[in-house]
Formats: structure tokens, sequence, C-alpha cells
């Protein structure tokens, strides 16, 4: 037993080494979307200190918008402008509607209204646009359908096109991002409210204009990723459970890094489909959904503060 | 070494009379990463009188506190308390040893009433196991009632029979206060710490607070360590007073000596160079 | 005008520490498990007991369970779910192995393993808090969801991978299995829901309730107080994860009488107890009541609403409603009444003491 948990793993990792590069790479890909998702919540959690238990669904939400568009008979190209509009909309709301009221109470109260959140837009999303499944519309908008082979060590790995697409535009928009927060006048506004609401507020910035931007950069975050991820697998509410694996991510990197969401994104991925594919099997298969979770757990008792975050001193 | 292993049992502690030696404090210092908290501070509290800790802010005082409850571990010093030497030590450890506190924001459990709060002050003295507990009945029963009278005689104490079923939360600043020093009196101690107990008191209630706190030693014969920065209030009360700066000890000794201090007369005032 | 206390002095601290020191709640109390138990047996319908009465009082009891951890001792699960689960197939383990034995007793005695659980997955909280423990209970949440469908054991190797309860007896009369009659389940889950209400009362008012209070509210003064915070916080897992185990066990011997594997125990079924408990009011036993209620009913109105107004609604549209209203309700809640539906019912209370006077 204990060899074919410590041992034949590793074993079965040299012999077929193509294998190997495959799992990884796919792990890879479903750690860009991890990590996206975790993004857009460290966007959020940086800016306005809340927790946002429905960042994942705003990733399904998006999606559902853009299809449902796309199937009311408009266009590919505007039913996207129609959803980055629900996205806007939905920021001006959640400012109005939620943060205002509630500015200054715990962090655990704003969790449980993004909780909130989460079950209005599952709710309203599937009451406008319907729930079933749905297509997305990934030719319609010009991504690349197929998929590169490359041979490997003797064998081939198969690189899915909407799969490099993804890790492609995962990468310009982090560094767009990037960008947006350094060197702009906004972005340094950005950055004065994730560092002191109060300082921020008595310098002039307008933290009720600023929520509303991260929100809706959050959204435009989700949109992507709802693209992304809607193209490797179907449109639906059922993609939920997938987008609380943000989570573990979340706790690896740390509420506020975004280099932090991206590794945890990336560690998550890649360690939970090499765990599934080689450690798998001999649970019964299926561990990935809870995998993620526990490689958090354990990192929690080592390291609370996650990777890249600071150390935690408690003031008296 | 081997003190700080055997600093565990506590009743083995021998009483203190009056004027004894309660607790010592030996070159203690410590820092936060690169941060120096505390260097190499050293006293000493007599059991029964009424020792204060000054300074300017940033000395150091409220850490010193931390480092004698237990919260924070220093780097290096020893604190002897009842003549036993420890080294590190957790908070619950501190309190079952008889050591009480009041904190400079104040610290109360806001989603209880008054009279939870100061029932909270007797958690180290209760102790009926889940069973009776989920009866509420029998041991159960006759402890919380037992306790409840001890409570009513702080609060009568503290004069605050009023606001005894209040919610802490709603009430004003100085009740507030009042009712954290009763939370801490409920527990008994031997050693009371008192964070700032008068900050950001108008007259009237600092006048009422002073009083409280000589009426707790008188009655219950507890020994008073407070942090304050009322320099009129700290003269009056306490016996002898300790001037921390920076983290280091710079004076120490009673009222008058203190005040005739140079290094202390520097710190406050500033100096010319 | 109705409800007042004037005049009802206090002569000793016994009576003035009494969980309902006010004679009219005394009396209300005694009014409402009078009809429980008196008058709802003989005029309900069997849609009423069956389909409103047995899931709301089991609902409340899982309510009362993450209210404790939540409520009292103020740390965050989102793990509910997966402890009911291990409550439901503790049981039903049980009943296998011990057929003979009174259900009730089993169904009791189910609830130490989930404790025991509880209790483990509790152990990050004494490094974590607030919303990093909320990430860890997901863990318990899936991985134990996980275990309900891989392990065969669980399920007595059933070919589908669901349980079904098989017929047992207590008191020589068949309570599980889905020929028994639904007014002696409901008799066992209202037995069994106030014997338990009655214990977490008396918990939250005496020392252990307070010790989980003065964690919640801050938890260094508590340490102070000569807190343990590993005693407490464990304790509390313990005993919260005690209340959903038993809720679990309840849901599928006196009521579902089977579960599908992976369809019950849910991060859905989480959620839904955690609303139950932010409306229903943090911090109350009788919130819990009220938020099971609500949530239950909802749908259920929903649905008459819509019956009753002849409005062309779709079934599945039903339900998206209830999640828009749920979730609006939520946030209007957190808002207006962090209290929930309980804090409303003081307030109605003191409506009632004034009347007809404002105040």
């Amino acid at each position: 037993m204990l060899y074919k948990i410590l041992i034949d793993p590793f074993v079965q990792m040299g012999a077929a080494p193509d294998l190997l590069v495959q799992a990884i790479w796919d792990g890879f890909v479903g750690g860009v979307l991890y990590a996206l998702i975790a993004l857009g919540f460290v966007l959020i959690y940086k800016a306005s200190g809340v927790f946002n238990f429905a960042q994942g669904i705003m990733v399904v939400f998006a999606a559902l918008a853009l299809v449902g568009f796309h199937q009311m008979g408009v266009p590919a190209w505007i039913a996207l402008f129609l959803a980055l509009a629900v996205m806007l909309l939905l920021a001006i709301s959640v400012e109005r509607l939620v943060l205002r009221p509630l500015v200054n109470q715990p962090d655990i109260i704003l969790l449980m209204a993004t909780i909130g959140i989460t079950y209005f837009l599952i709710g309203f999303g599937q009451l406008v646009f319907g729930g079933e499944p749905k297509r997305m519309i990934t030719s319609e908008l010009g991504i690349p359908k197929g998929a590169q082979d490359f041979d490997v060590f003797g064998g081939f790995v198969s690189l899915q096109n909407i799969d490099i697409t993804a890790a492609v535009m995962a990468g310009i928009m982090v560094a767009a991002l990037a960008w947006f927060f350094s060197k702009t006048r906004i972005g340094r506004a950005l950055r004065a409210v994730a560092d002191d609401h109060q300082a921020a507020l008595s310098v002039g910035i307008s933290l009720n204009q600023i929520w509303v931007i991260v929100w809706f950069a959050a959204g435009i975050v989700a949109l992507a990723t709802g693209i992304m991820w809607g193209a490797r697998s179907d449109v639906s509410f059922a993609l939920e459970i997938i987008a609380l694996k943000a989570l573990p991510v979340l706790i690896l990197g740390g509420f506020t890094s975004i280099p932090g969401a991206i590794v945890g994104g990336l560690i998550i991925g890649i360690g939970e489909k090499i765990g599934e594919f080689y450690w798998g099997p001999l649970l019964g298969g299926g561990i990935e959904s809870w995998l993620a979770y526990m490689i958090a757990l354990v990192f929690l008792l080592f390291r609370p503060q996650g990777l890249f975050g600071d150390k935690i001193i408690e003031r008296i | 070494m081997t003190a700080f292993v055997e600093s565990r049992p506590m009743s083995a502690a021998r009483p203190i009379e009056k004027g004894e030696t309660l607790l010592s404090v030996d070159g203690v210092s410590l820092s936060f990463g690169g941060v120096r908290a505390l260097t190499n501070v050293s006293f000493d509290i007599k059991k029964g009188e009424v020792r204060a800790i000054i300074g300017p802010n940033g000395a150091g005082k409220t850490s010193m506190l931390n480092v004698i409850n237990g919260f924070y571990h220093p780097q290096q010093g020893t604190i002897a308390y009842k003549g036993q030497v420890r080294r590190r030590q957790k908070p619950y450890e501190a309190a079952s040893q008889g050591i009480g506190r009041t904190f400079q924001n104040v610290a109360l459990f806001k989603g209880m009433s008054t009279l939870d709060n100061i029932m909270a002050g007797r958690t180290l003295k209760m102790g009926v196991g889940l069973f009776w507990q989920l009866f509420r009945y029998g041991p159960a029963l006759n402890e919380e009632i037992e306790h409840r009278k001890k409570v009513e005689e702080i609060i009568d104490f503290l004069e605050i029979q009023h606001i005894r079923k209040t919610p802490v939360g709603k009430l004003p600043y100085g009740l507030k206060k009042r009712v954290e020093l009763g939370r801490a009196l409920a527990m008994e101690p031997e050693l009371l710490l008192l964070d700032e107990p008068m900050a950001g008191m108008n007259l009237e209630e600092k006048e009422d607070m002073s009083r409280f706190i000589l009426d707790v030693r008188e009655q219950f014969g507890t020994t008073i360590a407070l942090i304050e920065h009322d320099i009129g209030v700290v003269m009056d009360l306490s016996d002898r007073i300790v001037v921390l700066e920076y983290g280091r000890k710079i004076a120490d000794g009673s009222a008058e000596e203190v005040q005739n201090n140079q290094a202390v007369i520097d710190a406050y005032l500033g100096v010319a160079h | 005008m109705f409800y007042r206390e004037a005049g009802q002095f206090k002569t000793s601290y016994q009576a003035d520490s009494a969980v309902f020191p006010i004679l009219q709640d005394r009396i209300g109390l005694a009014v409402i498990l009078a009809i429980a138990f008196g008058v709802i047996p003989f005029f309900a319908t069997e849609f009423f007991v069956q389909g409103i009465m047995i899931p709301f009082l089991i609902y409340a009891l899982a309510a009362i369970g993450l209210n404790i951890l939540l409520g009292y001792a103020g740390q965050l699960s989102l793990g509910s779910a997966a402890f009911m689960g291990v409550g439901a197939y503790t049981a039903y383990k049980l009943v296998t192995y011990f057929p003979e034995t009174n259900v009730i007793l089993l169904i009791l005695v189910s609830g130490f393993v989930p404790a025991l659980i509880g209790v483990l997955f509790g152990l990050p909280s004494l490094r974590i808090k607030g919303l990093y423990l909320a990430v860890a209970t997901l863990a318990a949440q899936f991985f134990l969801d996980w275990c309900f469908i891989r392990i065969a054991w669980l399920y007595n190797y059933n070919p589908s991978g669901a349980i079904e309860m098989p017929a047992r007896q207590a008191f020589g009369l068949t309570l599980t299995g889905p020929a028994a009659d639904y007014m002696l389940r409901y008799y066992a889950v209202l037995g069994i829901v106030v014997l338990m209400t009655w214990f977490a009362s008396n918990l939250v008012h005496g020392r252990i309730g307070r010790t989980w209070m003065m964690v919640r509210d801050m938890d260094i003064a508590a340490q102070l107080m000569g807190v343990k915070l590993t005693n407490a916080k464990l304790t509390a897992f313990a005993v919260s994860s005690f209340y959903c185990g038993v809720a679990g066990a309840m849901l599928v011997t006196l009521y579902l009488n089977a579960a599908e594997p992976g369809a019950v125990f849910t991060i859905r079924q989480s959620f839904l107890v955690l609303f139950m408990v932010i409306l229903g009011g943090l911090g109350s036993l009788i919130g819990s009541f009220f938020g099971a209620a609500f949530i239950l009913l909802l749908p259920i109105l929903l649905r008459t609403a819509a019956a009753s107004f002849h409005l062309p609604i779709e079934v599945k549209n039903i339900e998206n409603l209830q999640f828009m209203i749920v979730g609006a309700l939520i946030i209007l809640f957190l808002k207006f009444e962090p209290h929930g539906l309980a804090r409303l019912w003081q307030v109605g209370k003191q409506k009632l003491r004034v009347w007809p006077f404002p105040y």
C-alpha cells in the first residue's frame, strides 16, 4: 500500500513523461482560470475590503448574459458589449444597494452579504436567461478551434487552441491590470483606497466611484473568465462548485496579492490535476472535488497569511 | 534553566505578605521583527501597592502589561510572579494565577449584558461540567446562583445596578470602563493591571474612577499596576512610579523622586541641545 | 398592555436568572408546546405534518446547531450539511448493525460521530479565524460529501449508492421505513427537537454558553478571564456538529427514508442552513425556528400565491424567484436587522408591552 502511494505514481511519471506533461498542461489551464477568478476577488478585496464570495458566480452570470443575449438574436460582438454593460450595471447596483448601506460593518457581515448576492444572481440569471446548460459562442467570437500536437519524450502532447488562447488572454489581462494599477490616475487612487479608506477620503478620493470601478473591473475579468471557461464546458450554474475553488487559491496566495492569486491558482490547478491523475485511482477517483481545499487547509496550518501575505501581528 | 520548566504548577505558590515583592520583571527585552518595544526593563511590584507605569506615547507601557499577561513573550529576561520565575506562559495561565486586566480601548464582550460581562469574569471560579449544564439543575444551578451573588456585590460596589441588564454595546464610555473594571474585579485578582483606566474621561468621571481604584485596594487588598497619562492622577494615586521612554526604564521611585528626576523632565518636556 | 412584567418581582437570584423570567413568556411557551403536542396531531392533514412540520422541526434543529457555532461562538462554518450527512450515515450504519435497538436512541447516539469529526475539522480554528476558517470548513463539506459517494461501506455496498432506511422500531412502534406512520414520526421528531432545544437553551444560558460568547465578542479578553480558546472553540464545534448530526440522522430516518449519493448533503444545503440562521437571527434559539420556518415556507407560499392569482409562472422559475428573494432578504436583513426575525419578535413584544401607547 505504502509503495502504491509513495513510489508507484513517480514510477508512472518517469515511465510516461508525455502523460505527465499533458497532465501539467491541463492543470495549468485550469489553474489559469482559478487564478483569474481569484484575481477578480483580490481586486475587490484590496479596494473595498469585501471578501467577495460572489466572484465565482459573477463569472457564470457574465457568461450566461453573453450567451443569453446571443440566443435572443443579437450578433456576438454586440452581445459582448451588452454583457459588459450588464456587468457595469451590476457594479453600480452592488455599490448602491449593498456596499454603501453596509459600509464599516465587520468582514463577516460583508461576506454573508456577498453570499446573498450570489443567491440573488443565481436566481436572476436563470430567470432571465434560462437555467439549461448553454454552449459558449466561441467560434462566433473568433476564438480558434482545434488543437496543436507536439512530440515530447517519444509520445505526444495535445494543446487545445482554446486553452492556449485562454492562457494568452489571461496574461494580457494581468499585464493590463498591472499597468492600470501603477500608471493611471485611477490606479493610484485605487492603491490609496486599498491602503487606508479614511486617508483616501480625506484627500478627496470618492470611495463610491472607486468601488464601482473596481467591481466593474472584476466584472470584466469575470466575463473573460466566463468565456474561456464556457468554451471548455457548458455554461450553467453547475459551474458554481468549480467557482468556489477560487477560495483555496486565495488562501494560498493571500487575499491581497495579485502575484499570489496567479501562483496560487497555478499550484492548485496543477496540483489537483496531478493528484487526480496519479493518486486519484488509489482512492476511487473524484478527489479533485476536495483536494484543493485540503491543500489549502494544510497550508493554512503552517503559513496562515498565505504565500505573499504579510505576517499578521495581533495588536491589543 | 530548571526554574523555567518548573514554573507550571500555580497552586504551589506560597501566599505573599503585604509589602513583599509580588511580581518582579527582570531584564525584559521585547522586539517585533526589527522594532524594539522594550529593552532590558527591570522593576518590581510589591504586594498591596499602587504602582504606576508612565511614559510618553510609544514608550512600551502597554507592551509591558502584555508581557506580564503572557500575550507577548519577551526574547530576553524573565518575570517572577509570587517568587516563581517564568519566561513563557499563556494568557489564561496568567489569569488563573490571579492577574486581572483592563484594556486601553475598552474590550468588553459587546453582545452581552453588563451582568453577563461581569459573570464572565467568574469563569475561572466555575467548573460544573457539561452534564449538569445541560439540565441547568443541581450543581450547575447552584453554582450559577452563588456566583451571581458575588457579581451583585461587585455591581453594588461600582454603583452600576441600573445598567445590570443593558447590553454593554449601548453604554456610554465612562460606564463601559466601569463595567470593565467590574469584570476584572470579578476574577478576584491578586494583581490588577489597569491600562489607562481614565483615558477620555471628564474630571468628574476621573474622580469616580480614582475613588474606585483606591476602594478596590482598601476593600479587597488588591495590588494595582496602572498606566495613565494624567500625571496629576498618577501622582495622587500611586505609591511608586516607573517611567519608560523608548522601551527603556529611565526612572523608578516615589512620586516626588520621579518628579524631580532630570531624565523624566527631559523626556516629557524635551531637552535643549 | 398585553405583555407586561410590571408587578412580577424577583425575590431570588434563581428566579431572576431563569431562562424565561417573565410569566407571559412561560405561558406562551406552554401554549406553543400544548399546540405542538396536543392540537396539531388532531387537526392537521397528513401533508401538513409530513410535508411541513417534520422538515421544519428537523431543519430548525440543524439551524440551532449552526447557530451555536456561528451565532454564539462566532465561528463561521460553510459545512453544516456535511456534518448532517455524517449523522445520517452513522444512523444508517447503526440501524444496520443494531436492528433490535430502539431507533430513537440510535438517532441520538448518531450525534457523537459528527461531533468527533466536527472537532477534527474545527482544529484549524485554533490558528485561523473568520474568512479563512470559512474556507477550511469548505474542505469538510467537499471531502465528506465525497466520502458519502466513494466509500461503499457507508451505504452497505448498495449498487445505486443510495441509502434506504429499513423499518425499525422504538417502543414497539415502527418509526422508520416507507411504511411508518407519519404521526408517530411527528411525535418522535418533536420529542427529540424539544429535548435538544431545552438542552441548548440551558447550555447557552450557563457557563459554557458564556464562554462561547466571550470568544465570539473578544477572544483576547476571553483569554484573560481564563478561557482556553482551544477548549471553548472545540466544544462549540463538537456541540454544533452533534446537533447538525442528529438533525441529519432524523432527516434520513424520519423524513426522507432514503438519500441519493451526493444529492442531499450538498453545499447548497449548507447554505440553506446558513440562511436560516442569518434570517432567523444570529445568537438566538427561537430565531433558528423562525429562520427554518421562513426558508421552508417560502417556496410553498410562492407556489400557492402563483396558483391562487393564476400567475403564469413555471415551476422552475418559482425556484429562481425563491433564490432571488432569499438573496435579497439576506442583504436587507444584514442592513436593517442583523439580529434577524428574532429581533423583530422582540420588537413586537415590546410593542405589545406598551400598547396602546407608542412607547
